[in-house]
């Protein structure tokens, strides 16, 4: 009778200390990621060749989403705004909501989902496969020789993708308000001009991007190298990733908008 | 892949990168490089600046010459004391008067300078001193309403008379 009562306390105090100690744990990963970034920015090649995989091989499907999302929101804002007559204010509404919210916001999810997973999925691996534990024996350092190229690649990357969706998003925006729906060039851009602020918006907009670029891949690569070392576990760390990475980058989201804005 | 070929794709990645934080700063955030030798500052005191914000435009003629700066609270006269940037090409004379106006019936609000007829030209820090303050809606209603009900007791009035 007593047990039945005390296993489900005992279950909840078990996964409790668990997800504490993973939060100690990507703490201490990063510590170390940092400890030993210097060592592997040396040799900066390797994280070039990261960013090629993280970064470049991102930039189709950033551009092509972020261009369909300033296009639904030039066909939406138009549809509102037509209602108040404000019609003009088009190019504030999208710039505005791209470079503060949809821009980071997007392009980290799709960073995250594009990039992230193959990266827990090939640090696991090399887990599951002992690669780890080989380059280890060899006093090779994995955690400089593999995990630090990719967060830097990562951390690089996200702005640059990020500004990119902006700009795409914009000139999408311009398609359908000025090109479509014909409203006049100039007053699409200087509404624009007159409401964006640089320090305001863009910077904003860009240093919360580095902020998601740290998140998304602290938890990829943190996935992958504890990952559980089967076919199973690397498949369950990634699916962990995408996840994951979706609801801390909304929930980070939520406080940097608190605070900047 | 060789990597040369991968410095390539990453330069030219950092590359579009970097241009399209320039487009966005220049051509969305409209960034101006207008250091302070190109400006000069002038004060204007107003009674009530309603919902005038700093960055909003200054004009002469629907011309932008400049951007309010700074909008403060005088301790002593209790007047609002706007700091207006004006670019250095436009000078004003000393008897220039500034009014706050709306664009359009519910627009954003903006400085309207008229320049004077006084050959002596305000210098920098000096103040405008012709100035009317802002249209609030709300005053004007209540005058209206005051002055309507007003008029109908005079009516009323007259009418028992």
């Amino acid at each position: 009778m007593t047990e039945l009562l005390l296993s489900p306390l005992r279950r909840l105090g078990h996964s409790t200390i668990n997800a504490i100690w993973r939060l100690g744990f990507i703490t201490r990963f990063l510590l170390a990621i940092l400890r030993y970034s210097g060592q592997s920015l040396l040799r900066f090649n390797l994280t070039i060749r990261e960013i090629y995989f993280a970064g470049v091989m991102s930039v189709i499907i950033v551009v092509v989403s972020g261009l369909f999302v300033g296009m639904v929101l030039g066909l939406q804002g138009y549809n509102t705004l037509s209602r108040f007559g404000s019609a003009d204010a088009l190019g504030a509404l999208v710039a505005l909501s791209l470079l503060r919210e949809l821009g980071p916001v997007l392009a980290a999810l799709l960073f995250s989902s594009r990039a992230g997973s193959a990266m827990t999925a090939e640090i696991g691996l090399m887990k599951a496969t002992e690669q780890l534990d080989a380059m280890s024996v060899m006093a090779v350092n994995p955690i400089a020789r593999v995990v630090a190229p990719r967060f830097w690649a990562g951390v690089i990357s996200m702005p640059i993708l990020a500004a990119m969706f902006n700009v795409m998003g914009i000139f999408g925006g311009y398609l359908i308000g000025v090109v479509m729906i014909g409203l006049d060039s100039g007053t699409f851009w200087s509404q624009m001009q007159n409401n964006v602020d640089l320090h305001y918006d863009v910077i904003n907009g860009l240093i919360k991007s580095l902020c998601f670029g740290i998140v998304v891949t602290l938890i990829a690569v943190f996935e992958g190298y504890d990952a559980t070392p089967t076919a199973a576990g690397v498949s369950a760390a990634t699916t962990r990733t995408v996840v994951t990475s979706a609801l801390v980058i909304l929930a980070v989201d939520f406080v940097l908008t608190a605070f900047m804005f | 892949m060789k990597r040369s070929t991968i410095d390539l794709w990453v330069g030219l990645f950092v590359a579009i990168g970097i241009a399209a934080v320039v487009f966005l700063s220049l051509k969305v955030a409209n960034l101006t490089p207008q250091s302070a030798d190109q400006t000069y500052t002038l004060y204007a005191d107003f009674d009530n600046i309603g919902g005038l914000k700093v960055k909003a435009p200054i004009k002469e003629a629907g011309v932008v010459v400049g951007r309010v700066a700074a909008i403060q609270l005088d301790t002593k006269t209790y007047r609002a004391r706007v700091t207006l940037n004006l670019e250095k090409q436009y000078t004003f004379s000393r008897d220039a008067s500034a009014e706050i106006l709306t664009a359009g019936l519910l627009g954003e609000q903006y400085i309207g300078l008229l320049q004077g007829g006084d050959p002596d030209e305000l210098k920098p820090g000096e103040h405008i001193t012709l100035t009317s303050s802002a249209l609030v809606l709300e005053q004007l209603i209540g005058k209206f309403m005051t002055s309507f009900t007003g008029g109908n007791n005079k009516n009323s009035a007259s009418a028992a008379q």
